[in-house]
């Protein structure tokens, strides 16, 4: 009986041609609009955590500046935090990076990126700390270095000059030369792929400052507890520098908070955006129940010639739910179709514009059965009223019905 | 699906019905006191003017209604104390009906049609589509089973609409101005599948104002303001 009642929906459905199409537009809308949120947004969720699984989990970045304190960003960290840093109980570790953005000629042509000085004894904890790798070239800068630079996959894969740069290649930084010795592997930020990284005793003359760090990273030892070593970091440098707490004028990160903050955001920004298209799928919904009301008012005389065949008032009350969940099931697999076409445009135009994969839209059997079912559901919720409108129809009333 | 064993009583009985409709502030007695009984293998014949009750009289009799006072028994069971569930099972195993309209579905075939009411009484796949096959044979529309009605003639969707009244094996047929909408030869053509049906055991009520169809009826019923007056039949 029921896959004649299916049958009889699938007909009722056809029948309806134009209205029930623009009907089931309405559901497959809002359906489309959450399938392509909700794969993006877990495939970017997925993207950052690779990034942050990349990065070490055992490194702790002090950063100058207060983000909720006004005046907090001219503070600096000098070589005497980076020794507060060092002496810190657990810290294996620790060497400071200087950055400035600087004027960058190859060939005639001029550009401008962030120049980042690395002290060659702590190169290892950068490339730990930042997921980056040299992929050609000299591996390390040895002390012994200077004006040499190792650069971003911006430089060397052809984005920022004319022509590619290449090893051997001379760079000018801010009017000096510098040789090129080794290319740093792709971040997928443009603004992190376009930075070149010198060694730190030809940085601080470059840039004409002895000790004004952008970051300090510590490595902790393998059996320490990095919250500990980060809130004891934190108190050394908060009494060193005679703040109260709260009054901090530097930042303690560790890979870990950062990934949960950036998660928190991520799903506030999605739950805001899914919210939005859960309106247009309860529009839908309404849009069902209005197609289905329509629909009792005119099938009037068939629900009365039904029931006089022996039809139950159950019978019509499924059929008519069975109808309105059928708009829903079929609206939500075209709005399925359309939020996997939608995420992959997005998909593909990130990775144009961003040239990089960090958006992969995830689509997972369980997204698209789900978001099927739940436009099943909102289907039959929407035809539940008219249904019910229609089984309760007295036979002779709606036979007379013209 | 066999045929339900036959009650030796009336198959319909009506006991002093009343049927009385509010209209605004008035109140309209469609059926006054009326008594009737339908007995196994009749061919009845109800007429009357427009607005007499006959619509009413159909309804009550179809079991589509109940009447405001008095009692419709539907083999000899008073049909108010069945749930509308119950009834509607009952009707359609007892009552097979063919209207004026024809009121096939349009989005179904003729087969598909057919197979409608015994669909209701879940009869199993196979059974149902044998069984719709042999009725639309019967009728003469055997290569027209997968036609929808808006491509068939009027005769034959009354004819497909006969055979839909068949579907369940009922002992009553009630056939609402079966022949109004079609042409006078058409309609003598259904008439006389009636008339067989009847021969072949079923029980006929007409519900007609033309009065060429009474000569069919083994009794005729007039009613006239809400009240019945018997006369004889052929």
């Amino acid at each position: 009986m029921w896959g004649d009642f299916f049958r009889l929906s699938v007909r009722s459905i056809r029948r309806g041609g134009t209205r029930s199409w623009l009907t089931m537009m309405g559901i497959f809308i809002g359906i489309a609009a959450i399938v392509s949120l909700i794969s993006l947004g877990e495939g970017l969720h997925s993207a950052i955590n690779e990034q942050f699984e990349l990065l070490g989990p055992n490194i702790i970045y002090v950063t100058p500046g207060a983000i909720f304190r006004p005046g907090g960003g001219a503070s600096k960290l000098t070589d005497h935090e980076l020794d507060i840093v060092k002496k810190v109980h657990g810290v294996e570790k620790a060497g400071g990076i200087i950055s400035r953005l600087s004027r960058i000629e190859f060939r005639g042509e001029t550009e401008y990126g962030f120049v980042s000085g690395l002290d060659p004894d702590m190169q290892d904890l950068f490339l730990d700390g930042t997921g980056v790798e040299i992929v050609r070239g000299q591996e390390r800068f040895k002390s012994s270095d200077t004006y040499k630079a190792a650069i971003g996959y911006s430089y060397w894969s052809g984005d920022v000059f004319d022509r590619s740069v290449d090893i051997g290649d001379i760079l000018r930084i801010d009017d000096k030369k510098f040789n090129v010795v080794a290319f740093v592997s792709e971040i997928g930020n443009p603004e992190d792929d376009k930075n070149i990284y010198i060694p730190i005793e030809t940085a601080k003359d470059l840039f004409g400052v002895g000790d004004d760090y952008r970051v300090i990273m510590a490595k902790t030892m393998p059996n320490a507890d990095i919250d500990d070593v980060s809130e004891e970091i934190k108190e050394k440098l908060r009494k060193d520098r005679g703040l109260d707490q709260g009054e901090e004028d530097f930042q303690i990160m560790t890979m870990e908070q950062v990934r949960k903050s950036v998660g928190i955001v991520l799903d506030a920004v999605q739950a805001v955006l899914i919210g939005i298209a859960a309106i247009s799928l309860f529009v839908g919904g309404v849009g069902i129940m209005n197609t289905m009301y329509t629909s009792v008012f005119e099938r009037t005389q068939e629900i009365g010639l039904m029931k006089a065949l022996g039809a139950r008032n159950q019978d019509i009350l499924y059929i008519f739910v069975f109808e309105s969940g059928m708009m829903g099931t079929v609206g939500g697999a075209i709005g399925c179709i359309v939020g996997v076409g939608l995420a992959k445009l997005v998909e593909f135009l990130a990775a144009r514009q961003m040239g990089s994969g960090l958006i992969n839209a995830q689509i997972t059997p369980e997204l698209l059965i789900g978001a099927i079912l739940f436009s099943f559901i909102i289907g039959c919720i929407s035809g539940i009223l008219p249904a019910r409108q229609a089984s309760q129809l007295k036979p002779a009333d709606a036979l007379r019905y013209e | 699906m066999g045929r339900e064993k036959k009650h030796n009583g009336p198959i319909i009985r009506l006991d002093d019905v009343w049927k009385i409709y509010q209209m605004g502030r008035m109140q309209v007695e469609a059926l006054r006191g009326l008594s009737l009984e339908i007995l196994p293998d009749e061919f009845v014949v109800i007429t009357g003017p427009s607005g007499s009750g006959k619509s009413t009289l159909m309804n009550l009799v179809g079991c589509l209604d109940i009447p405001s006072k008095g009692r419709v028994f539907l083999r000899g069971e008073d049909i108010s104390r069945l749930s509308e569930s119950e009834l509607a099972q009952i009707r359609g195993r007892i009552i097979g009906f063919v209207f004026q309209t024809f009121n096939l579905i349009p989005s179904l075939t003729a087969l598909e049609n057919v197979i409608l009411p015994m669909t209701f009484q879940g009869i199993q796949r196979y059974e149902r589509e044998e069984r719709a096959k042999k009725l639309l044979d019967m009728v003469g529309l055997e290569k027209r089973r997968h036609h929808k009605p808006a491509e068939l003639s009027g005769g034959q969707q009354q004819r497909v609409a006969i055979a839909r009244s068949l579907a369940n094996d009922p002992e009553v047929i009630l056939a609402d101005e079966p022949t109004g909408n079609l042409d006078s030869k058409t309609g003598k053509e259904v008439m006389d599948m009636l008339s067989r049906l009847n021969k072949d055991g079923k029980t006929i009520v007409l519900v007609t104002h033309d009065i060429n169809l009474l000569r069919y009826g083994d009794r005729i019923l007039h009613i006239m303001d809400g009240r019945i007056n018997e006369r004889g039949g052929k």
